[in-house]
C-alpha cells in the first residue's frame, strides 16, 4: 500500500532527472539570495543598535545566513545526484547515501518553514527593543561631553531628520525630558531657576522639541519653543496644527521600516520552502523509481515510484521499533542477574528444531 | 605624401582584423556605458533644477548621450566591415561606405573629447547658474502661498540639510533677505513695528536662520535666533562657534558635487575616446591594406596600409570641398539668376 505511487517509464525518469538538476542549480541561487537578505538585514540592525535595547534580535539574521549557506550545499550536492542518476551505472555510487540526503534534506525543509515563521514573529521583540532604546536615547541626548554617549545626540537627530519622526510615540515625549544641557543653561538667570525649581527632579523641562523634529513640509518656519503656548506665536493653534512638527513618533516609524523589510524576507523564504519542497518530493521519487529498477534487474523496464513504501502509520511504527531496537542493543542483558550460564529459551521466530535429538546411529553395513 | 605608412604580410592582416572585431564589441560596450554616464548626469542634474537659473550646462550630458548613441551604430558597421574585410569577394561592396563613414566617425569622436574638454570649461557658467538660481530660492523661501514658488521653501530646506550647507555664499545671506512670511508676523506687536520700520524697503529682516541651518552634530541644542548677539545665549560666542550651523555656502557644495561628478565621468570618457580612436586607426589601415589586395590573384600577398593618402590639409580640403561647393551652388545659382534678370531688359 504504497503512498502516492507513480508509474516511471526510462524516458520519464531521465526527463525527471534533468528536471531536477535544474531545479536544484535554481535552488542554489535561491540559496544565495537568501544568504545576502540575511547580510543586509544584519547591517541594518547593527546601523541602529544604539537605539535598540539589548534584546537578543541578532538570531533573526544569523538563522537566514545558516539557512541560506545550508540550502547552498544541500542543493549543490543534489544537482551532482540527479546529474548522475541519468545513469543507472552512476547511480550505484549515490545510492546508500541518497536516502540519508532525502531525510536531512526533509528536516532542513522543517527548519526554512521555523525560519519563516520567525521573521515574522520577530516583531513583538522588535517593538519592544526600539521602545526602551529610544527612551534611552532621548535621556542621554544632552550628555554630548560623556564618553560614550556624546554621538547619541547627531543619532537621534539624523534618526529624526531621516525617517521623518519625533520622540518615541510622539513629540511630546520631549517635554518629559531634560534635553538641553546644564552646561547651556544660565543658571544666574530668575527664569532658569523658577523653572528647575517647580519641577520634583530639579529637571529643566520645557514644552519646546529639538530641531530635528521640523517638518520641511511646514509653511511656515519651523516653532520649536513653546508649542502649546498658542499666544506666543501669531496665528498659532497647537491643537490643529498637524505640519508644523513630524506627527509620527520614532518607535513606530522605524517599526514600519524594518517590517517591511522582515515582510519581504519572510515571503522569499516561504517562496524558497515551497520550491524546496517540490525538489525534495522529485528527488524522492527518482530514488524509489531507480531503486525499483535495480531490484527488477532490466535498466530500461518501467518501474513504480512512491513518497512512502507502506502507509504513514505503518511506515511510522516501523521507523520507531527500528529506533528502539537500536537502543536495545545498547543494554546489558540484565535478565537472571546477568548470570551467562543459565539457559534461557530462545525467543526468536526462527525455529532450529528439537532440542535433544539423539545422534542418527549408524547404517550398518551387511 | 603618404601619413604614417605600414607594411602589412597576409598574416598580419588577418590578426589585425580579428583583433579589431574584438575591439570592435567592446567599444559598442564602451559606447552603450558612454549613453549611460551621459544619462545619470541628466538625471543629477534634473533633481536640482529648481536652483539652477539656465541649462546651459545640460549640453555637456546631451552631447554625451549622443556620442555613445552614434558610437553604437559606429561600432556595430566597424564589426561588421572588418568580418568582410579577409573576404575578398564581400569586401569590395563596403567601398563606397568607407570615405562617409569615416567622416561620421571621426566627427563624432571629436565630439566626444568636445564634451570632456566642455565638463571643465563650463564650471564658470555652472557657478553663476546656481548663484542666481539660490538667490532667487531664499528670496522665495517665504512666498509658499505664491503658485509656482510654494514648494521653494520645501527644496530650499531639503537641499540646505542633504548638501550640509547653509544660504547662497554662506548662512549671512539669510539676514539679508526677509524669510519669515508677513503672514506669521503679528503687526501689532511693537517689537515687529520697530524692526520694518528700521528696514529701508520696509522688510522684517532678523539675524537669523532657518532650522535646516542646524548642524545635527553639535554638541549644543541649535541656536538659530540672534546668531550674532553673545549675550543672548549663555557660553556662546558666534566668532569662534563653529559646529552649531553650517558654515559652507550652498553654492561651493552643489559646484563642488557637480564637478566631481562630472570630473568621475570624464575620466571615463576619455578612456573610451581612446578605444573609439584606436577603432576607427586600425579600421582605416585594414581598408587601406585590403584595397591594395583587390583584383590582385594572390590574394596573400604583402601590402602596405596607411592612414591618408595625402597629407593632413589636403584631406582636410577634400572632404570639406563638398560642404563648400554644396554651400556656394546656392549663392552661384543666385548670382546667375540676378545676372540674367539684369541682362534680359538690355
Amino acid at each position: 500500500m504504497a503512498v502516492l505511487k507513480v508509474k516511471f517509464t526510462k524516458t520519464r525518469r531521465d526527463k525527471l532527472a534533468q528536471i531536477l538538476w535544474i531545479l536544484n542549480w535554481i535552488s542554489v541561487v535561491t540559496g544565495i539570495i537568501l544568504f545576502s537578505l540575511g547580510l543586509f538585514l544584519k547591517v541594518e540592525l547593527k546601523k541602529r543598535e544604539e537605539l535598540m535595547a539589548e534584546k537578543d534580535i541578532q538570531y533573526v539574521p544569523n538563522m537566514l545566513i545558516a539557512v541560506g549557506l545550508i540550502a547552498c550545499a544541500i542543493n549543490f550536492l543534489g544537482g551532482k545526484i540527479c546529474y548522475d542518476c541519468v545513469d543507472s551505472t552512476k547511480f550505484l555510487r549515490w545510492k546508500l547515501i541518497m536516502l540519508p540526503y532525502i531525510v536531512c534534506t526533509f528536516f532542513f525543509t522543517l527548519c526554512v518553514l521555523v525560519g519563516a515563521l520567525m521573521c515574522y514573529s520577530m516583531h513583538w521583540e522588535l517593538e519592544e527593543a526600539l521602545d526602551l532604546g529610544l527612551m534611552q536615547a532621548m535621556r542621554f541626548y544632552k550628555d554630548t561631553d560623556m564618553p560614550g554617549r556624546c554621538f547619541l545626540k547627531h543619532t537621534v537627530d539624523t534618526l529624526q531628520i531621516q525617517f521623518q519622526c519625533c520622540g518615541n510615540s510622539g513629540y511630546k515625549d520631549w517635554f518629559q525630558i531634560q534635553w538641553i544641557s546644564n552646561r547651556y543653561l544660565d543658571m544666574s538667570k530668575k527664569e532658569v531657576v523658577d523653572r528647575l525649581r517647580s519641577n520634583v527632579e530639579g529637571k529643566y523641562l520645557m514644552d519646546g522639541v529639538p530641531f530635528s523634529c521640523c517638518n520641511i513640509n511646514s509653511p511656515r518656519p519651523c516653532i520649536q519653543q513653546q508649542i502649546t503656548n498658542n499666544s506666543a506665536h501669531f496665528n498659532y493653534e497647537h491643537q490643529t496644527e498637524d505640519q508644523n512638527l513630524w506627527m509620527k513618533g520614532c518607535r513606530q516609524a522605524l517599526l514600519e521600516y524594518y517590517t517591511h523589510i522582515m515582510q519581504s524576507i519572510g515571503l522569499t523564504v516561504l517562496i524558497t520552502w515551497l520550491f524546496e519542497l517540490s525538489v525534495l518530493t522529485g528527488v524522492r521519487y527518482l530514488q524509489t523509481s531507480l531503486e525499483n529498477v535495480l531490484r527488477q534487474g532490466d535498466p530500461d523496464s518501467e518501474s513504480d515510484g512512491w513518497l512512502l513504501e507502506n502507509s504513514l502509520m505503518e511506515t511510522a511504527r516501523t521507523n520507531l521499533s527500528i529506533i528502539k531496537s537500536l537502543g536495545k542493543s545498547n543494554q546489558i542483558n540484565t535478565a537472571n542477574n546477568g548470570d551467562p550460564n543459565i539457559d534461557v529459551p530462545s525467543t526468536s521466530k526462527a525455529h532450529y528444531g528439537p532440542d535433544n535429538v539423539p545422534p542418527k546411529e549408524k547404517m550398518e553395513t551387511s | 605624401m603618404v601619413v604614417m605608412k605600414m607594411k602589412f604580410p597576409f598574416q598580419k592582416r588577418v590578426k589585425l582584423a580579428q583583433g579589431l572585431w574584438l575591439l570592435s564589441w567592446c567599444a559598442t560596450v564602451a559606447g552603450a556605458t558612454t549613453f549611460t554616464l551621459g544619462c545619470l548626469l541628466k538625471t543629477e542634474l534634473r533633481r536640482r533644477a529648481e536652483v539652477m537659473a539656465n541649462t546651459d550646462i545640460h549640453i555637456v550630458p546631451n552631447t554625451l548621450m549622443i556620442v555613445g548613441l552614434a558610437s553604437l551604430g559606429i561600432n556595430y558597421f566597424a564589426s561588421k566591415i572588418c568580418q568582410d574585410a579577409l573576404d575578398a569577394g564581400r569586401f569590395p561592396r563596403w567601398k563606397n561606405f568607407l570615405k562617409p563613414y569615416f567622416a561620421v566617425s571621426c566627427f563624432f569622436t571629436v565630439l566626444m573629447l568636445l564634451a570632456i574638454i566642455m565638463s571643465y570649461a563650463m564650471k564658470g557658467s555652472l557657478e553663476s547658474s546656481l548663484k542666481a538660481g539660490l538667490r532667487n530660492g531664499i528670496r522665495f523661501y517665504k512666498d509658499t502661498d505664491t503658485p509656482g514658488r510654494c514648494f521653494q521653501k520645501q527644496n530650499i530646506d531639503r537641499l540646505q540639510m542633504e548638501f550640509q550647507c547653509c544660504g547662497n555664499n554662506d548662512f549671512r545671506d539669510w539676514f539679508e533677505v526677509q524669510w519669515i512670511s508677513n503672514r506669521y508676523l503679528d503687526f501689532s506687536s511693537t517689537e515687529v513695528k520697530n524692526r520694518i520700520k528700521s528696514n529701508v524697503d520696509g522688510r522684517y529682516l532678523v539675524d537669523g536662520v532657518p532650522f535646516s541651518c542646524c548642524n545635527p552634530s553639535s554638541p549644543r541644542p541649535c541656536i538659530q535666533y540672534r546668531l550674532t548677539n553673545n549675550s543672548a545665549h549663555y557660553n556662546y560666542d558666534y566668532q569662534t562657534e563653529e559646529l552649531n550651523i553650517y558654515l559652507r555656502g550652498c553654492r561651493e557644495a552643489l559646484v563642488n558635487y557637480y564637478m566631481g561628478l562630472m570630473n568621475t565621468i570624464g575620466a571615463g570618457v576619455l578612456s573610451i575616446f581612446l578605444l573609439q580612436g584606436s577603432v576607427l586607426v586600425s579600421l582605416r589601415f585594414l581598408q587601406t591594406a585590403m584595397e591594395a589586395v583587390a583584383g590582385k590573384e594572390n590574394t596573400e600577398i604583402e601590402t602596405e596600409g596607411y592612414l591618408l593618402e595625402k597629407g593632413v590639409k589636403e584631406t582636410v580640403m577634400e572632404y570639406l570641398d563638398p560642404v563648400l561647393t554644396f554651400l556656394l551652388l546656392k549663392n552661384k545659382v543666385e548670382e546667375g539668376t540676378a545676372g540674367e534678370t539684369t541682362t534680359a531688359p538690355a
